[in-house]
């Protein structure tokens, strides 16, 4: 069926939004199929982005875990610090193929805020980017880089404060400005086709680590894990893996103070299947349907829904997910900062927890590639309140 | 025949169009929301609208919005607002109509809840984020038991407008507006060539939602439509008093000027 992976997917959302839906979607399928719009898409991403990535072998880590040798996909090196660029350029460049020029996009941690203040800029059209007011706070320097780059920052005060909010906010003003706007949807959720079209935009992640891998070690890896919201770039990174049935894909998501807390965003563990912002999929909800507060140290995790995808690989059991504590990810954030001189993003350090305890199980003919997504640099301020330093 | 059907061809009889009011079950609390139905069908409103509070309602303002997260929290569940349904049917023959989000009837159980719905006296369920590439299973299923669901339509419908309303039954919604629901002073679109297009897809009645907050307001609509829908106006008059009675003395006031926005006849 159209826009479904399984029974997950679909789409649910306001009949205004129908036409633009559909209008995406055509746009999409021959956009994605056309060798001008590729090659201009490819262009972006090489010289402006700085693509490919390096698929780093992290000796250090893989030594001081003495088990599985560990490659680090290296996305916190795109322009912007994240993955997030690589999903905004399409999506930008779409825009621009059907004509629209103003553009709209929700954001957590801020990051694929600032990917899309970024494109925006380059590409001269007029942003607005919804975030949920908690998030404004938690993560100030992002809400600057914005401005800075000439987008205008509307901090959402309902609900929660925080990304799901926004993208509740930002559908609704997609709704009120149809006619002239692009939604700039920042994960593979929503209703169809993004989940789809930014599964394609960020299969580059894997595309490259496939050949890479290929490349430095003349097999494929018996591990390819990342970090799990709403889940773009472990979407990204697992697509181009999921026919090879050897490699074993896990996701890793927010576990914030421990599943039993009930303080958490691990839509896998106590989630159910459900409707929210336009998709069928695994969402955190009671037993009316009221969508659950959730939480976790990392703002860009904080998501009570996942994507459809994911909750059909889940099903299906190509996928395999886990979560990772707040502290965990704090442990986790740390090590890599002393051992491998990277210092990754809360939401990355979801993955490389997961992978430190994962490896040392693991003999050393094994090999694993963990989605590094982000950089760390936006979390600097809530890492150090947390070890009580006053910056 | 449901009663929403009836009411429209009495309506029809009398040439006159139907006022279709709103109100956000729980808000202040269940036994508030039955008096102010109560008072809204004294004051001639023609069909009610009692929504269904919902955590995140996409196609909602912040009237609706914050009148949902005041039900919620005042601890409204689907039970108990079956129960008032069932109440008001001790009574009156009003047409009942829900205004759902999909998940609370997904998660409740889609069967249970029409059940539910039947037994309590509900003639018709509107779904704002059900389009019409979703509802096959739920159409069917309501079909059987006789509940209404009521179709809407945009003004970005377009072409969409013919399938959605095929085999569509009681009224058909017809948003005002691009944008979420919230009073306003003023509809930007072309009303009289987006009603017309409509009403050359199908005979039922159309009605106009979304916006409308004002007698003045119906009276430059009427004329469109067979039926007007007002919401987030009713809850600011709800929300405005913290004495009930001196509130429902002032809604029935509210209500009855909007009627007479419909029922003035054009000279």
């Amino acid at each position: 069926m159209k826009g479904r992976f399984g029974k997950f997917g679909g789409q649910y959302v306001p009949e205004t939004l129908m036409n633009a839906l559909i209008e995406l979607e055509e746009e999409f399928e021959s956009a994605i199929k056309d060798e001008e719009f590729l090659e201009t898409y490819r262009y972006y991403l090489r010289e402006y982005s700085g693509r490919p990535t390096p698929l780093y072998y992290a000796e250090n880590l893989t030594q001081t875990l003495g088990g599985a040798k560990i490659y680090l996909k290296r996305e916190d090196l795109n322009h912007t610090g994240a993955h997030k660029i690589n999903n905004v350029l399409g999506q930008i460049l779409l825009a621009k193929r059907i004509g629209k020029k103003r553009i709209i996009a929700e954001t957590g941690a801020g990051q694929h805020g600032v990917a899309t203040a970024t494109g925006a800029a380059k590409f001269g059209m007029e942003c607005e980017v919804f975030m949920g007011e908690e998030d404004v706070q938690r993560q100030s320097l992002n809400v600057f880089k914005m401005k800075l780059l000439g987008a205008k920052v509307t901090p959402v005060k309902t609900g929660t404060k925080t990304l799901k909010d926004a993208v509740n906010e930002a559908i609704r003003n997609w709704v009120a400005n149809v006619d002239t706007t692009f939604y700039v949807m920042g994960s593979v959720v929503g209703p169809h086709p993004y989940p789809t079209m930014v599964r394609d935009f960020q299969r580059v992640i894997g595309d490259e680590a496939r050949s890479q891998i290929l490349e430095k070690e003349g097999r494929l890896p018996d591990y390819v894990m990342a970090c799990v919201g709403g889940g773009s770039n472990s979407m990204g990174i697992f697509y181009p893996f999921i026919e090879d049935k050897n490699v074993k894909l896990i996701g890793v998501e927010a576990g914030g103070l421990g599943i039993e807390s009930g303080k958490h965003a691990a839509t896998f563990y106590g989630g159910s299947t459900g409707v929210l912002h336009g998709m069928m999929t695994y969402i955190l909800q009671d037993e009316e349907g009221q969508i659950l507060p959730v939480y976790s140290i990392s703002a860009g995790l904080d998501y009570p829904g996942v994507g459809p995808e994911h909750a059909y690989l889940k099903e299906s059991g190509r996928a395999e997910y886990v979560y990772a504590t707040d502290q965990e990810a704090l442990d986790a954030f740390m090590a890599l900062s002393k051992i491998e001189g990277i210092i990754p993003a809360l939401e990355s350090a979801h993955a490389i927890a997961y992978a430190t305890k994962l490896a040392p199980t693991l003999g050393k003919d094994k090999i694993m590639i963990v989605n590094l997504s982000g950089r760390g640099d936006k979390d600097v301020g809530i890492v150090s309140k947390f070890m009580g330093v006053n910056l | 025949m449901n009663r929403i059907n009836e009411k429209f061809s009495h309506l029809k009889s009398n040439q006159q169009k139907a006022l279709i009011t709103f109100v956000t079950a729980g808000d202040p609390d269940a036994e508030t929301t039955v008096k102010i139905i109560d008072g809204m069908e004294e004051a001639g409103t023609d069909i009610v609208e009692i929504g269904i509070p919902y955590s995140d309602p996409l196609a909602d303002g912040p009237t609706i919005q914050s009148s949902s997260i005041r039900a919620l929290k005042n601890g409204i569940k689907i039970p108990i607002i079956m129960d008032m349904v069932k109440e008001i049917r001790k009574y009156s023959e009003i047409p009942l109509v829900f205004l759902v989000y999909y998940n609370s009837i997904f998660k409740y159980g889609m069967d249970e809840f029409l059940e539910e719905s039947k037994r309590s006296g509900i003639d018709g369920i509107i779904i704002p984020d059900l389009p019409m590439e979703e509802r096959n299973e739920i159409s069917e299923m309501m079909r059987k038991k006789d509940i209404i669901l009521i179709p809407l339509v945009a003004p970005t419908s377009r072409e969409r407008v013919r399938d959605i309303v095929k085999n569509a039954d009681g009224f058909v919604y017809c948003v005002s507006i691009n944008g979420v629901t919230g009073a306003r002073e003023k509809i930007g679109t072309d009303l009289k060539s987006y009603m017309d297009s409509v009403a050359s897809f199908t005979n039922i009645p159309r009605a106009i939602g979304f916006g409308i907050s004002n007698a003045a307001m119906i009276r430059e609509v009427k004329d469109y439509c067979d039926g007007v829908i007002v919401g987030s106006a009713i809850i600011n008059v709800i929300s405005k008093y913290d004495d009930n009675s001196e509130m429902l003395e002032n809604l029935k006031k509210f209500v009855s000027d909007l009627k007479s926005g419909l029922s003035e006849v054009k000279i």
